[in-house]
C-alpha cells in the first residue's frame, strides 16, 4: 500500500466503530489512528468497553460490528479470522488469559510461533535461543516450559506469559488489555521495556489498555485517549495521564461534557 | 488389492477403514450352535478338556440373557446368527513377515506394525481374523524363559501352565460375553514371564478384522511370576461396513507376588463393529496391575477393566480415556475390589463426546470388611463437544471397611469460547484449538503411553476434530 498523499500510512485505523453484544450497544463510535513506531494507550474505568474494542480488533466471535471498520495496513481485519489477524500481525495480551489443562507452555509456543511466523522460525537451535533469552528477560524459569498452559498460573504469571509470547511473536500490533494489573513494580518495567523494545524505531505498534497510569510512566505512550461510555471523551499526550491521575475520571467526563477536551 | 476408492467413500475420515479381498482358507457358515464351538476345537486340535470347556460355555451363553443395563437398545440389536464366528486366512503363523501372505502383510505394512516392531518393541503377534499370521519374540527373552506366544501356540506347548490358569480369572460364567469367547476363542496371546525377569520394552498384539460380519474372539493369558515385569499392548481397527462385526475378548492377568503389568490398548475399531470385552486381573502380594485403556472408535464398547486386589500391599490403576462420536457409544469404567489389607487403587476416567456420541463412565470400588487401610482414589471427566452429545456417570463405591481413605472427584465441562478465542489469536484455526484443548484433555492418558502411540493418538483425535466445526 502507498501511503496516502500528505499523511503516513496509519499501521492500525479504527473508523466509526459501533459494536454491540446481544443487543447491547457497547462501542458507540470509536476513531483512532496508529501509525508505525508508536504507542497508544486507553484509559477508562471499568465497564468502559476497553476490553470489548480489544476483542473486537482480534476477531472474538461474540461482538457484533454494527457499523464502521478497523484497517491494518489500509486493509480491513473485519472478515478475517482471529488465527488470519494474528498471522497478520496482531497480538492480544489477555485481561485474563484462558487456562488449557494438558497444553504444555513449551509445545504450544512452538506452536504458535510456527503458525504465525513459519516453521522455521520455530526450529533448532535459534528458536531455543530466542527462547531462553525472552525468558530470562522476563525472569521466567525454564520450568515454565512444562506447566500446562495458564493452568494454575497467579496472576502475576499468567501477565509474564502473555509477554512472553509478544516478544516471541513479534507483532506489529501488540494489544495489551490490563496487562500491569496483577503484575509488581518488577514486572512492569520489564513490560515496558518489552514493549519500547518491540515498538520504538520499528514499523510496529502497541495499544496499551489500562486504567493506572503506572505502567505508562515507563512507556511513555504518544497519546492518551480516554474511554467513557464506549465512546473516546478526550485525546492526548503524557501529560493527560497525569491529569487524570490528579483529577479523577470525573473531571474528563465534565470537561467533555462542557466541551473543553 | 485394497479397494481404496471404495474404502475411503465408506470410512470418511476413518484412516484404518480400507479392505483386503477376502481370501480365506477356512470359513465357517453364519451363526453358532454346539456342532460349530466343537468344529473349532477339532480344528485346533484341542485336548479333550478345552473341547468340553467350550461346549460348557456355550451352553452358559445360550441360557445366559443380555446384559440388562448399558445401551440395552443396542445390545439387543446384535444378530448372532449373521456373525462368522471362525474364519482363517492364512495357513500358518509365520515369524517372518516376508511370508505373510502378501495382501495381508500390507495391510500391517500400512498400520506400521513392522517399522514399530524393529524401533521399540520386544515381540510383536499379529491377529487377523481368527488367527495369528505372525508371532515374534526377541531372542534374548526367549533365552531368559520368556513365553510369548499366540494363545493356540501356549495351548499346545504348555498344556499345563494353560490349564492351571486358564478361566482362572475370568470363570466362563461371569458373563454372556465371556462365556461367547470361551465358547470359540482363537488366537489371542500367551504370556509367562518368569521370576525377576523385566521384560523392558513392550510386547505388541494387533487385532484386525478384515471381513464383513466377522466374530474375533481372542484370548489373552499373561501370567508375571514372583519380581518380574512386562508392558503389553494392544491396537485393533477394522474396515468400515455397513453390517456389524464383533469382537468380543476375554483378557486374564495374573501378578503374582511383587510382579508389575500394565497392559495398555488403544482400540480404534471402525464405527460398525461391536466392542464387548471383559478384561481382569488378579493382583498378589505387592504387585502393581495398571490398565491403560483408550477406547476412541466402535458403535458400542462396553468394557470395565478390572482388577482384584488379592493379596496385601497390591495396587491398581486403571487410566482409561474414551472418544464418542456420531453414532458411538463408549460405556467404560473400571471394577477394583480391595481384598486385602493396605491395598491401594487409582482410576481416571476421562471422556469426550461429540456430534450426538454418548460417553458413559460405569466404576465400581468395593473394599471388603476384612481389608484395612486401603486408599482409593476414583476422578472422571467428561468434556462435552456440542448441545447433542451425553455425559453419564455412575460411580459406585462400596467400602464396608471403615479404615479405608476414599477421594472421588467428577467433572463435566464444556469448551468454551474464551478457551477457543484464546488459542485462535495465537494463530491457530479453530479445529487446531479444539485439537488443542481436546488433546490437553487426554494428556493424563497419553503420557502414559508409549511415545509412539501417544503421537499417533493426538493425531486421530486432530483428525476427528476436522470438519467438526459447525
Ligand atoms: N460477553 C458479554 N456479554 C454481555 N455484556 C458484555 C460482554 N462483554 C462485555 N459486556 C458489557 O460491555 C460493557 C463493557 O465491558 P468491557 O469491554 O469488558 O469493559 P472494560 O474492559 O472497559 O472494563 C460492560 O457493561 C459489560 O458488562
Ligand atoms: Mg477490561
Amino acid at each position: 500500500m502507498t501511503a496516502a498523499s500528505g499523511q503516513a500510512e496509519a499501521l492500525m485505523e479504527i473508523v466509526d466503530l459501533h459494536v454491540g453484544i446481544d443487543d447491547t450497544s457497547i462501542l458507540k463510535g470509536i476513531d483512532l489512528r496508529i501509525l508505525p513506531g508508536e504507542v497508544h494507550a486507553i484509559m477508562g474505568r471499568n465497564g468502559s468497553g476497553k476490553t470489548t474494542a480489544a476483542n473486537v480488533i482480534m476477531g472474538h466471535p461474540d461482538y457484533e460490528v454494527e457499523k464502521g471498520d478497523v484497517l491494518l495496513n489500509g486493509d480491513s481485519l473485519l472478515d478475517e479470522d482471529p488465527w488470519e489477524r494474528a498471522r497478520r500481525g496482531v497480538f492480544l495480551s489477555f485481561q485474563y488469559p484462558q487456562a488449557v489443562p494438558g497444553l504444555q507452555v513449551g509445545n504450544f509456543l512452538r506452536k504458535s510461533v510456527a503458525s504465525i511466523r513459519g516453521e522455521d522460525a520455530a526450529k533448532g537451535a535459534n528458536f531455543r535461543k530466542e527462547l531462553n533469552e525472552a525468558m530470562d528477560q522476563l525472569k521466567i524459569p525454564r520450568s515454565f516450559l512444562s506447566r500446562y498452559v495458564n493452568d494454575g498460573f497467579s496472576g502475576g504469571e499468567k501477565k509474564r506469559f502473555e509477554i512472553l509470547q509478544m516478544m516471541l511473536l513479534k507483532p506489529k500490533l501488540a494489544i495489551l488489555d490490563e496487562t500491569d494489573s496483577g503484575l509488581d513494580i518488577d514486572g512492569i518495567k520489564t513490560v515496558a521495556s518489552g514493549v519500547n523494545a518491540a515498538v520504538r524505531g520499528t514499523d510496529s505498534g502497541a495499544l496499551i489498555i489500562t486504567h493506572y497510569s503506572r505502567i505508562l510512566e515507563h512507556v511513555k505512550p504518544d497519546f492518551i485517549h480516554v474511554l467513557i461510555g464506549g465512546k473516546i471523551v478526550a485525546s492526548g499526550g503524557p501529560e493527560l495521564a497525569t491529569q487524570l491521575e490528579e483529577n479523577g475520571y470525573d473531571w474528563v467526563e465534565n470537561m467533555a461534557a462542557e466541551g473543553v477536551a | 488389492m485394497p479397494d481404496n476408492q471404495e474404502a475411503r467413500e465408506v470410512v470418511g475420515d476413518y484412516k484404518a477403514g480400507w479392505k483386503d479381498t477376502e481370501n480365506s482358507t477356512i470359513r465357517f457358515d453364519f451363526g453358532l450352535s454346539e456342532e460349530v464351538v466343537r468344529e473349532i476345537s477339532k480344528l485346533k486340535e484341542e485336548p479333550e478338556w478345552m473341547t468340553e470347556l467350550r461346549v460348557k460355555a456355550y451352553n452358559h451363553f445360550v441360557k445366559r440373557p443380555m446384559p440388562k443395563w448399558g445401551n440395552t437398545s443396542t445390545l439387543d440389536e446384535i444378530d448372532f446368527d449373521s456373525i462368522c464366528y471362525y474364519l482363517r486366512s492364512s495357513e500358518a503363523t509365520e515369524k517372518d513377515w516376508d511370508d505373510v501372505p502378501e495382501e495381508i502383510r500390507n495391510t500391517f505394512d500400512r498400520l506400521g506394525i513392522p517399522e514399530a516392531e524393529q524401533k521399540w518393541l520386544s515381540g510383536v503377534t499379529a491377529q487377523y481374523e481368527s488367527e495369528a499370521v505372525y508371532h515374534s519374540i526377541r531372542e534374548d527373552l526367549e533365552e531368559q524363559g520368556v513365553i510369548f506366544l499366540d494363545m493356540d501356540r501356549g495351548l499346545k506347548e504348555y498344556p499345563d501352565l494353560v490349564k492351571k490358569w486358564f478361566c482362572s480369572v475370568v470363570p466362563l460364567t461371569d458373563n454372556k460375553f465371556s462365556a461367547l469367547n470361551t465358547a470359540v476363542w482363537s488366537g489371542g496371546s500367551f504370556i509367562y514371564v518368569p521370576k525377576g525377569v523385566h521384560v523392558e520394552m513392550p510386547v505388541q498384539a494387533y487385532f484386525r478384522i478384515n471381513a464383513k460380519n466377522m466374530g474375533q474372539f481372542e484370548r489373552t493369558l499373561i501370567i508375571a511370576d514372583e519380581g518380574s515385569s512386562i508392558h503389553y499392548v494392544e491396537g485393533c481397527t477394522a474396515p468400515s461396513y455397513s453390517t456389524d462385526s464383533l469382537h468380543s475378548a476375554v483378557v486374564e492377568l495374573i501378578a503374582l507376588p511383587g510382579a508389575h503389568i500394565r497392559y495398555s490398548t488403544v482400540q480404534n475399531w471402525s464405527s460398525n463393529v461391536y466392542n464387548l470385552v471383559t478384561k481382569r486381573g488378579i493382583a498378589h502380594e505387592n504387585s502393581k496391575i495398571e490398565w491403560v485403556d483408550g477406547n476412541i472408535g466402535s458403535k458400542l464398547t462396553m468394557k470395565y477393566p478390572a482388577v482384584i486386589l488379592k493379596g496385601e500391599g497390591a495396587h491398581a490403576e486403571v487410566i482409561s480415556v474414551a472418544y464418542s462420536g456420531d453414532g458411538q457409544h463408549q460405556d467404560a469404567g473400571a471394577k477394583i475390589h480391595h481384598l486385602a489389607s493396605n491395598t491401594t487403587s487409582k482410576i481416571l476416567s476421562k471422556s469426550i463426546s461429540k456430534n450426538g456420541g454418548r460417553g458413559t463412565y460405569r466404576g465400581l470400588v468395593t473394599v471388603s470388611p476384612k481389608a484395612e487401610n486401603c486408599k482409593l482414589n476414583v476422578v472422571c471427566d467428561a468434556l462435552i463437544l456440542d448441545e447433542e452429545s451425553r455425559s453419564d456417570t455412575y460411580p459406585t463405591m462400596e467400602v464396608a471397611n471403615p479404615t479405608a481413605r476414599c477421594e472421588h472427584e467428577a467433572s463435566v465441562s464444556k469448551v468454551s469460547d474464551n478457551q477457543l478465542f484464546y488459542l485462535m489469536s495465537r494463530g491457530h484455526s479453530e479445529e487446531e484449538a479444539l485439537a488443542m484443548i481436546v488433546n490437553g484433555f487426554f494428556e493424563p492418558f497419553t503420557r502414559e503411553l508409549p511415545m509412539e502411540y501417544a503421537v499417533e493418538l493426538n493425531q486421530l483425535m486432530a483428525l476427528e476434530m476436522e470438519g467438526s466445526i459447525g
